[in-house]
């Protein structure tokens, strides 16, 4: 049982931790010379590495606060989980972890579908960086977490 | 030290007066609009002196990337002076009140080549000493939106949504059980509907696995 627990623990850690990573790093499109995210696009020139402040677009922004909420509720259903450890009444079952990490997994989701669809591809050399391929492993992550949180309960 | 203090307090009575003998003046620091829309560039200004009936206004306008400034306003003597030539020619209309200190001015049928830097300067006699204040207009095609205006709408609404859900469900918990108590406290009277209440017993302390949504 502490077995169990600990390894749902740990998953839901990873979890975490791939999403702040993926929300941060400036890896969402990269090209050879530089790399894009939702917050900043950076490039290698001449004159070294610059960044300037993303388009300011609809969709962008979308996903810039789909991909917060997706941290936070993630955040929020760790310490829920936590909470209910040690308040949970022999027998329950962990729905608030659980709701607060399905949540969040339908939040990335959504997130890395409306960048995908809206991206711009127009330039040959951009393909999808890592914060990208994150962002979807996260996701199905986080899925079976929340998953694993309805099926659980707490024993003796 | 009392001499001191009586020296300083003399100097500082000597400077403040001639400071606050200087006109000040106030516009906006930035205004947006719409290419075909009408803006009003606000001017006024706050002076230690009465109004006086010299007051002046006048404003001039310095294109983005020109370095010379053109005269499109002037108001003096009760008469307001509007450009005729320059590149405002019939879309300038004096809204303001001298009398009330308000400068302001009415630009109609905006255009993108309209982008550029208003200054305004006005002077209440004899108070003449201050510096004139720019107002820079952008125009634009359509309005952009502001980096982060939707995502803290996102956010905002999703959060709020949650604490209300959480404090609905906390209050329904508490009127429930405070639904209980205060049936079981007051047992004279009403004795069908306690009846039909009791038979479906008393709640335990509620508890959030057990009480299912």
């Amino acid at each position: 049982m502490l077995l169990i627990l600990l390894g749902v623990l740990i998953l839901h850690v990873i979890i975490l931790i791939l999403l702040i990573v993926s929300t941060a790093a400036t890896a969402w499109s990269v090209a050879n010379s530089g790399g894009k995210d939702l917050w900043y696009q950076c490039s290698t020139n001449n004159g070294g590495y610059h960044c300037q402040p993303s388009s300011n677009e609809d969709w962008i922004q979308a996903v810039q606060a789909l991909m917060i909420l997706s941290v936070l509720f993630c955040f929020f259903s760790l310490i829920a989980f936590l909470y209910q450890l040690f308040r949970l009444v022999k027998g329950g079952r962990f729905f608030f972890t659980a709701i607060f990490q399905i949540l969040a997994s339908v939040f990335v989701m959504c997130g890395a579908i409306i960048y995908t669809v809206m991206c711009p591809k127009d330039d040959t050399y951009t393909h999808f960086g890592y914060a990208y391929v994150l962002a979807w492993v996260a996701f199905p992550l986080c899925l079976i977490s929340g998953l694993i949180y309805i099926v659980l309960r707490k024993k003796e | 030290m009392l001499t001191f203090l009586a020296l300083t307090s003399v100097a500082l009575l000597g400077i403040v007066p001639e400071q606050s003998q200087a006109i000040v003046i106030y516009t906006g620091w930035e205004r947006h609009a719409l290419v075909g829309s009408d803006i009003r560039l606000s001017c006024s200004f706050f002076s230690w002196r009465w109004t006086s009936e010299d007051v002046t206004f006048s404003w001039t306008y310095r294109p983005d990337g020109s370095r010379d400034a053109i005269s499109i306003f002037h108001y003096t003597g009760g008469a307001a002076y509007l450009d005729n030539k320059g590149p405002f020619r019939d879309r300038l209309e004096f809204v303001g009140n001298p009398g009330r200190r308000d400068g302001s001015i009415l630009l109609k049928s905006l255009e993108l080549s309209d982008n550029g830097t208003f200054t305004c300067d006005a002077k209440n006699p004899p108070d003449i000493v201050g510096r004139p204040s720019s107002v820079r207009l952008l125009v634009f095609e359509k309005v952009p939106i502001q980096a982060g205006v939707i995502t803290g709408a996102i956010i905002g609404v999703v959060l709020g949504l949650l604490v209300l859900i959480v404090v609905i469900y906390y209050l329904m918990r508490f009127l429930v059980a405070r639904r209980v108590f205060s049936l079981s406290v007051s047992k004279h009277g009403k004795k069908k509907k306690e009846g039909s209440q009791q038979r479906q017993g008393p709640v335990p302390p509620a508890d959030p696995s057990k009480i299912k949504v």
